[in-house]
């Protein structure tokens, strides 16, 4: 295994570990957080809170330290700049699927590590949607201008 | 159903995530989003598929070893097959067109102080308050 590998592999035990125990990968908690109206859990506020607040120092720091990554050439940054209707749109459809779920992307991979087949089914689910939205980007060349895989932000 | 609040363990988890994304750009020159990362292992595969699938095993291993090491985590699915489904279909088409998830768009878009980041950010989390809204007090 070559270093870039080697150092996704740690990065991706890191996350998966920091989404198990915050709470991000348990659907109760995550819709509990959103019914504000019902039984509120406030926790993840905590989570996205600390996750954002120690990228955007530790992203500074990287940035202004390192004029290219240890392992690669240069830094792989999403270069789309404009607001627009896919970005709009989706992130509303990805809001209201993640209401009705429970799971988000990177809350449900990691929850893959229980064991339950409710993440599988989920999974399984999303996959499909990837694949879908693909199609959808293709039979609509005015809407992928911007938001091809390539220049996404994720 | 109700949940503990648990600050302790909340913040702690969202500063590892936060410390993954740094190391992940910091080694690698990459963004921390499963959206693109998943994406990037799902046929036809992206060039440089293999940091990506690196990243997903770590991330489905971590919990594997904490569990092994005798720790508990909190778990519950209390939404139906037919909600997993549905769910998980527009997550996927939505974070496709969308270009990012909660990782990706919530955590180091907006970490980078992205435009479309912070757009994107608050549009999902709007739409998730509502939907959640809707299906727990109106239907």
């Amino acid at each position: 295994m070559n270093m870039k590998n080697l150092s996704a592999l740690i990065s991706g035990l890191i996350f998966g570990l920091g989404i198990a125990i915050s709470g991000m990968a348990n659907p109760a908690k995550v819709l509990n957080f959103f019914d504000i109206a019902g039984t509120w859990d406030p926790s993840l506020a905590l989570v996205m809170g600390g996750a954002l607040l120690t990228a955007l120092i530790g992203y500074r720091i990287v940035f202004a330290k390192a004029a290219a990554p240890v392992f690669e050439q240069g830094y792989s940054l999403p270069t789309a700049k404009n607001i627009d209707l896919p970005l709009v749109g989706g992130s509303a459809l990805f809001g209201i699927g993640w209401g009705i779920a429970g799971f988000c992307p990177g809350g449900a991979v990691p929850a893959l590590g229980f064991g339950g087949t409710e993440t599988l089914i989920f999974i399984a689910a999303m996959i499909g949607g990837l694949l879908i939205g693909r199609k959808l980007k293709q039979a609509a060349p005015v809407l992928i201008k911007t938001v091809g895989r390539e220049t996404s932000a994720s | 159903m109700q949940t503990e609040f648990t600050p302790l363990l909340s913040l702690s988890g969202g500063i590892l995530i936060g410390v993954s994304a740094v190391l992940l750009m910091w080694l690698n020159g990459r963004i921390a989003g499963m959206t693109g990362i998943v994406s990037g292992v799902i046929p036809p595969l992206s060039r440089d598929w293999k940091w990506r699938a690196a990243f997903i095993a770590g991330s489905v291993a971590a919990p594997v070893v904490w569990l092994g090491f005798g720790q508990s985590i909190e778990y519950a699915v209390p939404v139906t097959t037919m909600e997993l489904l549905v769910g998980g279909l527009i997550v996927g088409i939505g974070v496709t067109f969308g270009g990012g998830c909660t990782s990706g768009h919530g955590v180091c878009g907006m970490a980078r102080l992205s435009p479309r980041s912070i757009v994107a950010t608050c549009v999902f989390m709007l739409t998730t308050f509502a939907t959640v809204f809707v299906i727990r007090h109106l239907l």
